[in-house]
């Protein structure tokens, strides 16, 4: 019984995590441009595009 | 009319200044605000590909010192810049855009109800994440509880469920509560309503148990069930969202606002509403007319095809009458406005349109009519389940309820939720990789049903492009070094014969060519060595020639000639779409009834009609013609499939009870359409049809296969045997069932089809090569072939 009380909340809290990382990805425009974001990876350029 | 001053108007440096601020107006008016000082401009860039043209665009849009943010977005093909106001300005951006080397036009942010669509599926993906997460961890406690828990050990993890349970079903099921309440407020009855019903009775019913004690409790089958339809719900969002993405690429600029001209001939821009009759408005070459008009000053070739969806171009004078939408190509004219905005032929042709589709709003999808069936039964079942055991028990209603609300929970639609949206999005999958975009699923349920197609003549059954082709009797007189000359007159110009001709001459290297110029409504003239040369109307070329007689072609319109020499005379022909004869012939043989519907003259479209073997074929048609035409098919209880293209035939696109439209129609007819296909090849007609058949059978397929479920389910139910366990399984399995009947779409590759529709060519699906066809389509466009 003990260990239910310790584990139940870590379990939730880990799904909750998910959770929030996903609503925050989403929110944050992550998912807009998945095929740019494919092709991005290819640029050797390290800088910024623009700068601010 | 106080017209015919000087034959053309002078488009010299002193209007680009002025066409400035006309396109600054323009580009501002559809951007926005975003802060102080701080605006977003988006445009639309069709032709980028890849990583390379991302980097180009940002680094040289990103040199501008008044741009604070660019970000190129690949899968939109967008540009979105925010730059300060007051220290720079768009048209700028608008160059710098150009200067990369890309044709692009502004993404109109101030109408577009994109960002309320992103918006939406947005919402329903976070909604479905809140499912997943709470169907999740009530599940993993659940299994606990069937497992055997203890007595403590159910109440405690009974809690827990329902902590998650209650906010994640009011959060998550807010999609289906919200159109089984608009439903119930209209007196109908959707799939939404028995949904919400089984939901809300469902978590009511355990949080009544969990706080009584007892040991059941349907926290579980509750949310499992929001996830599962959330599934289906977005399922269905992403695919109307894909298309409208896709058609929205398409879109171009149109016509917002004019010059006019003021009595002391200054230009002035004004929004196209501000426009009466009785003001004089310059249109420049390449621009659209915006409103109807007469023609007072200057000459010019037009192209019509919108008004009459022939491409070949016609030249315009004064006294001539110029409709709204139609394509400026050579040179400037100034018009006398005749009909505001909204009365103008685009205004009409819009309101025809609406009234059409007004009409077409009354198909009830499917599932809608599913519905109609199913939830009244189901809701009668339930209650007399629960009448049943309220004798049998003599008033136990405790248990009486929990069997009625077993019983809705069982037969809850889950598995018919997803039955149409699976099957759907696999079949649009299927036709976007060979090129054809659908707009709404319930295009699909409408194309299964049709008997009757009528096509369109220009742009459909034909390319709309005009092949030309040097005339026999002339074919002698032109060696490499005029056709050099003619290659390089014919590329100065934008008129459809020029391009024509630049391309049919294949090879020849460009030639010395010096003071070309195009004249507007005759054709190039240049210089060679001191010499003129010509390429254009017969007539006018003939100015320059000393032609043998015997040499001309009365048929050609068209010829090229140096100064004093013989006239080399061209023969345009229409070339017939990819495929047509094979398409026709197959369509033949389904048992569809074909027409050809023209707005051509009599000849062409009995010509074609003749080379296609179709008997039936009406010419000279007006867009009311049209409709006409199909209201009388209907009557006759046909259900016709309307492929066209131009703007006449939009109000027809409309008004049939299902349509396709190629990529390169104009952007209302794209609009209009139910589908469009972006490869050359007619056979995507067949192609559509035959997998909206297919998805058609295996719709019905899964309602059986759910319906079956339930007949097998509800027996149980009603006899009261029904636990959370149970329900848990037979919901997933009934559910996977469907999901797995619809993947059989993707699995048969319709081999049979393909080989003899000549499909296979174009066989080399991935999204790639669809983003090339639609980036195609938008250069064909630009090219005025509309």
């Amino acid at each position: 019984m003990n260990s239910l009380l310790l584990l139940i909340p870590v379990a939730l809290g880990l799904g909750l995590l998910g959770l929030v990382a996903f609503v925050w990805s989403l929110k944050n425009n992550q998912y807009d441009d998945l095929d740019g974001a494919a092709q991005r990876i290819l640029d050797d350029d390290d800088g910024p595009a623009t700068d601010s | 009319m106080s017209c015919c001053g000087a034959p053309t108007i002078e488009t010299g440096s002193g209007y680009s200044v002025v066409s400035g601020t006309a396109e600054e107006n323009e580009l501002l008016a559809s951007s926005h605000k975003i802060g102080e000082n701080l605006i977003q401009s988006d445009f639309v860039v069709p032709d980028m590909h890849c990583v390379a043209c991302i980097r180009s665009l940002e680094k040289t849009i990103g040199k501008l010192p008044f741009v604070s943010r660019v970000r190129a977005n690949l899968s939109l093909k967008k540009v979105s810049v925010v730059w300060h106001q007051g220290s720079g300005n768009i048209i700028g951006i608008d160059r710098a855009i150009s200067e990369a080397g890309f044709d692009h036009s502004v993404f109109d942010l101030s109408t577009d109800s994109e960002d309320a669509n992103a918006n939406s599926a947005n919402k329903l993906l976070i909604a479905l994440a809140v499912a997943g997460f709470a169907a999740v961890n009530i599940m993993l406690l659940s299994i606990s509880v069937w497992s055997g828990a203890d007595l403590e050990t159910t109440k405690l993890f009974h809690l827990i469920s329902g902590i998650i349970a209650v906010p994640a079903v009011f959060f998550s099921g807010q999609p289906f509560f919200r159109s089984a309440l608009a439903a119930l407020r209209g007196r109908r009855l959707n799939m939404d309503v028995p949904i919400s019903l089984a939901v809300l009775l469902a978590l009511g019913m355990s949080v009544y148990e969990s706080m009584a004690g007892g040991r059941q409790a349907y926290f579980d089958a509750a949310v499992t069930l929001l996830f599962f339809l959330l599934i289906g719900r977005y399922l269905d969002n992403l695919m109307r969202d894909k298309a409208r993405s896709a058609v929205v690429q398409l879109s171009r600029l149109a016509v917002k606002g004019a010059m006019t001209v003021g009595e002391d001939s200054s230009l002035t821009y004004i929004e196209l509403d501000e426009i009466v009759p009785g003001m004089i408005v310059r249109v420049m070459p390449g621009d659209r007319v915006p409103v109807d008009g007469e023609v007072i000053k200057g000459q010019s070739d037009v192209d019509r095809s919108l008004v009459s969806g022939e491409s070949v171009p016609l030249m315009v004078k004064c006294g001539h009458f110029v409709e709204a939408g139609i394509l400026n190509l050579t040179g400037a004219i100034d018009i006398c406005v005749q009909r505001d905005a909204r009365h103008s032929f685009l205004g009409e042709v819009t309101r025809m349109m609406e009234a059409a589709e007004q009409g077409r709003g009354n198909y009830t999808r499917i599932a809608d009519r599913m519905a109609r069936i199913y939830a009244p039964a189901v809701h009668l079942l339930a209650a007399l389940a629960f009448v049943g055991w309220m004798l049998y028990t003599k008033g136990d209603w405790h248990v009486s309820i929990y069997v009625a609300i077993s019983v809705l929970i069982i037969t809850c639609p889950c598995a018919l939720g997803l039955a149409v949206p699976v099957v759907h999005v696999i079949a649009a999958r299927r036709l976007f990789k060979q090129g054809i975009i659908i707009r709404d699923g319930s295009g699909f349920e409408r194309l299964e049903e049709i008997d009757y197609i009528i096509f369109d003549k220009t742009g459909t059954l034909t390319s709309g492009i005009p092949q030309v082709e040097v005339s026999a009797r002339s074919a002698g007189l032109f060696d490499d070094n005029a056709a050099a000359i003619a290659k390089t007159l014919a590329k100065h110009s934008s008129h459809p014969f020029s391009k024509s001709i630049a391309e049919f001459i294949k090879g020849s290297t460009s030639s010395d060519v010096t003071e070309i110029r195009e004249v507007p409504g005759a054709g190039v003239e240049g210089r060679v060595s001191g010499n003129l040369t010509r390429l254009g109307r017969r007539q006018w070329v003939a100015q320059i020639t000393d032609d043998n007689p015997r040499n001309v072609d009365p048929n050609s319109a068209l010829s090229f000639a140096l100064e004093g020499g013989n006239s080399v005379m061209f023969e345009t022909s229409e070339e017939i779409r990819k495929d047509s004869f094979e398409t026709i012939a197959e369509l033949k043989t389904t048992g569809i009834d074909i027409e050809i519907l023209s707005g051509d003259g009599m000849n062409p479209v009995k010509n074609i009609a003749d080379r296609l073997t179709v008997s039936d074929f009406y010419h000279s048609q007006t867009p009311a013609d049209k409709i006409a035409r199909i209201n009388q098919l209907k009557q006759q209880g046909k259900k016709v499939l309307m492929a066209g293209d131009g703007l006449n035939d939009s109000p027809a696109l409309a008004a049939a009870h299902v349509s396709i439209a190629p990529a390169n129609a104009s952007d209302i007819a794209r609009q209009a359409a139910d589908f469009v296909f972006t490869r050359q090849s007619l056979s995507a007609v067949p192609f559509a049809i035959n997998i909206a058949k297919r998805s058609g059978n295996l719709v019905r397929q899964n309602f059986t296969l759910a319906i079956l479920y339930n007949a097998i389910a509800i027996p149980f139910a009603v006899a009261g045997y029904i636990t959370p366990l149970i329900a848990a399984i037979a919901m997933s399995a009934s559910s996977i069932v469907v999901v797995t009947n619809s993947m059989r779409l993707n699995l048969d590759p319709g081999n049979q089809k393909k080989s003899k529709t000549g499909l296979s060519s174009g066989d080399d699906d991935s999204l790639v090569s669809v983003a090339t066809d639609i980036s195609n389509m938008d250069t064909n466009t630009k090219g005025h072939w509309a």
